[in-house]
């Protein structure tokens, strides 16, 4: 199942130094090269708000905004992100005032069990924000038909492409579904997961 | 004996979540989410070979990763006392039942050196030709005595063949579904830590008095010396309602290294390791009358267990609750194969053979030449069949006239494949849903609290189904006090003893206790004028008497609901979409609309997985799944959901517990995807009778090939 290459105590796992900026926090970690951003936060920086559901990608449980952008955190190695600005679900309150975001999900009982929440929120985060900058996803319709405009930049050139700044993509349930669709919840709180998510683009 | 309501104001109150602000914000933590100082990191290392036994286990490979503590095996590994679970009996002898047995831990300094000693373990079997593939002829078929739950294998009623043989209208059809697996979003975890010869386990459990209780003899301890926490689980759907391997492994190796162990399943363990719902067989026949009232009812299955234990799935039980049957026939048959052993998944037994049952009767309604919901209007018992025992409630007919009103069911065209919208084939269906009341004895105690609060404790587990919340509610009105005066602990077997979350039966059997804890505590409050003595007061409860009486209860108590759908199924794809899916339950009285609508469309979402998404296939040569991660499991995700609708019908019943509720946790999924099914049928004119409904399935239905 997995390919390791086994040391020997001749050949002592290599090790990195790696800062990493949580919450606003700069931390200087001394890292095993196989250390994930994920298991960073949870086991050496005691943020276990970001959930370890698969560790493989596949469920979204261990989202974090990283350089402002929604990611697995289980898929990164941090020793690849040296310098990160990270955002988790413990960075997202003003003081005692829950993120909107937070708000919208207790307010929609956006969750039951909470295990894949911290994602969920973080995703919804990074959702918001991709819709503001006018990224398009597989449901949005393309603009340029109707108003002979180009066509919005994917995620890998969000603004300053020829022709301005794209409108911001209008967060239709259908657009949420399919932008949410990355982040699995077994419990089946999708329903509300939509209309909180909506709460807050409105 | 009747019972009269609490009528409190916070009963049936959406209230919001207690531990709803520690889990958007990320400081509620699981059972994995404690380290304690010094602790390490184990990673189990699972057999890849179908059956056989290990022969060696080469471990110095694996020893020589730095940071390497030590590698368990059935060599080295404590031995454990008395236990009640074979799949508990983890490192004790060298056979291997099935691929996916856990045959050695690796334990580290980190996780990553544990995982690298993990695949570092070199392990060498004997093995013999597996066992695998369950038919319906398997020669090791037999007859269980008991099925899941306790009920009778097989039960007669009247004569079947007789019955059957002159009825004017018939049908005969069997229904297939392969595995299915609960996949919790919180893999199952432990940390484990000894002091003094006690044990402490945080334990990703769905009841921490179970997990103690079999701790105990397990490690040649009292019960006072095991300490289960499980404050916060991340779902479960049965999955973690009977202890796991996880927490003994975690205890093992800790008393073995002599330091705290975490350890987690990796998602890809789990599939063989916590359970699953069993495939299975069924042959359903109806034989009715020229006006589709039932005759004769057979419900026969055919399922399959592993060597390691036997657990029947109980898919022909509600054929003995759910219509008129004169005649009927329901079975079990079982082989024990050499595979995973299944468990519980959210309503074993209604979930799968609600799927048979409720799609022969929409095949039933299309010969007989009638609406399915007419059909089961014109099938409705006046008592429960099998008991012949008066329903406590009952409102099937109510829950499918309501559902059939807000879904506007009457504007389909009944025809088969008479709707279409392009590529697209659209049709309706509906099935019913049920699921039985049940309830175990339960503990809890009440007191006073400096401040004006009452502390309440007892140890059940809110598994995401909203318990904590709900059992705040049932102290509040019992104590005849506003919520906020209410404070609640759960989730430690430090706590009063209580039965584990399943079997829908949670909330209605802590809260009871609650609610008789609560009353007492009242009622000591008055004898002294309402002032509390400085020394404070406290009651304790115990439901067991309450419960043996239940036991001998003269009614049948189930819940009931109807579930409609509408679909599409594209003819170039043959991929099935749900539209619409529309929900109506009668569950007793509803003690948190919030929640408890949340874990109605939370059962009808997995309905739907099982419906159209989740395959596992059972590899005949290695007798494991195939799928055994979320990328090839699929779970329904957001853009799977349709426009989705869960109302309930008021329902008065005051022959079942204080509070007067039913259970709600797993009734959503029943039925889910007989309406689907039956859905699909209505658009394609296809009639599909395995599950689930993929692209491949539909399209070689359709005449099409993939």
């Amino acid at each position: 199942m997995w390919h390791v290459v086994p040391r020997t105590a001749q050949h002592p796992p290599a090790v990195s130094a790696v800062t990493l900026h949580v919450n606003g926090v700069r931390h200087r970690l001394t890292l095993d090269n196989r250390t994930t951003v994920l298991d960073a936060l949870r086991e050496h920086l005691a943020l276990t708000g970001s959930k370890k559901g698969c560790d493989h990608g596949q469920c979204g449980a261990c989202t974090v905004l990283m350089e402002g952008r929604r990611t697995n955190s289980c898929l990164k190695l941090a020793v690849a992100c040296d310098g990160a600005e990270i955002t988790t679900v413990e960075g997202l309150a003003d003081g005692e005032n829950p993120h909107p975001v937070q708000r919208a999900f207790l307010d929609r009982d956006g969750f039951q069990c909470g295990y894949c929440t911290p994602g969920q929120i973080c995703s919804a985060i990074g959702v918001l924000a991709e819709a503001a900058d006018g990224h398009p996803s597989y449901v949005t319709p393309v603009a340029s038909e109707a108003a002979g405009q180009s066509v919005p930049p994917g995620p890998s050139e969000p603004s300053g492409a020829a022709g301005g700044t794209p409108p911001p993509v209008p967060l239709t349930p259908e657009e949420i579904r399919e932008r949410m669709s990355g982040n699995l919840c077994r419990c089946g709180a999708y329903a509300n997961i939509i209309a909180a998510v909506e709460d807050v683009a409105r | 004996m009747e019972r009269t309501h609490s009528a409190g104001p916070a009963l049936g109150a959406p209230a919001v979540r207690l531990e709803g602000m520690a889990k958007v914000t990320g400081t509620a933590r699981y059972a994995f989410e404690h380290t304690p100082a010094g602790a390490a990191y184990a990673w189990p290392v699972a057999a890849t070979v179908p059956c056989g036994r290990v022969t060696e286990v080469h471990v110095n490979e694996a020893l020589s990763e730095p940071g390497a503590v030590a590698v368990l095996t059935h060599v080295n590994a404590p031995r454990l006392g008395e236990c009640e679970d074979p799949i508990l009996w983890v490192l004790q002898d060298d056979r291997v039942p099935h691929r996916g047995w856990c045959v050695a831990l690796a334990v580290a300094d980190t996780p990553e050196a544990a995982c690298a000693m993990a695949a570092a373990v070199r392990v060498e079997y004997e093995t013999w030709e597996p066992d695998t593939v369950l038919t319906a002829d398997h020669p090791g078929l037999y007859a269980c005595e008991e099925a899941n739950g306790g009920a009778v294998g097989s039960r007669e009623r009247g004569d079947f063949d007789a019955s059957y043989g002159s009825a004017p209208v018939r049908i005969d059809a069997t229904y297939t579904m392969g595995a299915l697996h609960n996949h919790p979003m919180e893999p199952h975890a432990a940390t484990a830590e000894w002091q003094g010869g006690a044990l402490t386990v945080h334990d990703s459990s769905q009841g921490a008095t179970t997990v103690q209780r079999m701790l105990a003899p397990l490690f040649g301890l009292e019960e006072e010396r095991v300490t289960v926490i499980s404050e916060h689980v991340g779902g479960g759907f049965g999955a973690k309602g009977t202890p796991r391997p996880q927490v003994v492994l975690a205890a093992m190796a800790a008393r073995h290294t002599g330091r705290p162990v975490k350890l987690a399943l990796p998602r890809a363990h789990m599939a063989c390791a916590v359970g699953h719902r069993a495939p299975t067989i069924q042959r359903v026949r109806l034989g009715a009358g020229e006006d589709g009232v039932i005759t004769a009812l057979a419900h026969e299955v055919v399922t399959q267990t592993s060597k390691v234990k036997e657990f029947v799935e109980q898919a022909a039980v509600p054929a003995r609750t759910m219509y008129t049957s004169p005649n009927s026939r329901t079975t079990h048959r079982v082989a024990a194969l050499d595979v995973p052993t299944p468990s519980w998944m959210r309503a074993p037994g209604e979930a799968s053979g609600m799927y048979a049952l409720e799609s022969a009767m929409d095949e039933l309604a299309e010969r007989a030449g009638l609406d399915p919901v007419e059909l089961r209007v014109r099938n409705e018992p006046e008592v429960e069949p099998d008991s012949g025992k008066p329903f406590s409630s009952r409102q099937l007919i109510a829950a499918l006239r309501e559902g059939a009103r807000r879904f506007g069911w009457y504007e389909r065209d009944p025809r088969p494949r008479s709707r279409r919208e392009g590529r697209l084939l659209i049709g309706t269906g509906v099935a019913s849903s049920t699921y039985p009341v049940l309830m175990t004895a339960s503990r809890a105690e009440a007191r006073t609290e400096p401040g004006d609060v009452f502390r309440v404790r007892v140890n059940a587990t809110d598994i995401g189904t909203g318990a904590r919340t709900v059992l705040a509610q049932v102290a509040a009105d019992a104590l005849d006090v506003p919520l906020d005066r209410v404070s609640i602990d759960i989730g430690s077997s430090s706590l009063p003893a209580a039965p584990l979350a399943g079997g829908s039966s949670g909330t209605a059997s802590w809260g009871w206790a609650v609610d008789k804890a609560c009353r007492a505590l009242r009622a000591r409050l008055d004898e002294f004028g309402g002032e509390v003595p400085a020394a404070g007061l406290t009651a304790v409860a115990d439901t067991s008497a309450e419960l043996e009486k239940e036991a001998a209860s003269p009614y049948a108590k189930h819940s009931f609901g109807a579930q409609f759908a509408e679909v599409q199924v594209d003819v170039d794809s043959g991929e099935a979409r749900v539209r619409r899916l529309l929900g109506v339950f009668a569950a007793g009285r509803i003690l948190n609309s919030r929640t408890a609508h949340s874990q109605f469309i939370g059962g009808m979402t997995m309905g739907l997985g099982m419906a159209l998404l989740e395959g596992s296939t059972l590899d005949p040569v290695f007798g494991d799944f195939a799928e055994r991660d979320l990328a090839s499991y699929h779970v329904p995700a957001c853009a799977d959901l349709p426009r989705m609708e869960a109302h309930w019908l008021d329902e008065d019943d005051g022959r079942l517990n204080p509070m007067g509720s039913k259970g709600i946790g797993e009734i959503g999924i029943v039925g889910t995807a007989a309406a689907i099914g039956n859905a699909v049928y209505h658009a394609t004119g296809v009639r599909f009778r395995e599950l689930p409904l993929h692209p491949d399935r539909i399209l070689a239905g359709l005449g099409r090939s993939t």
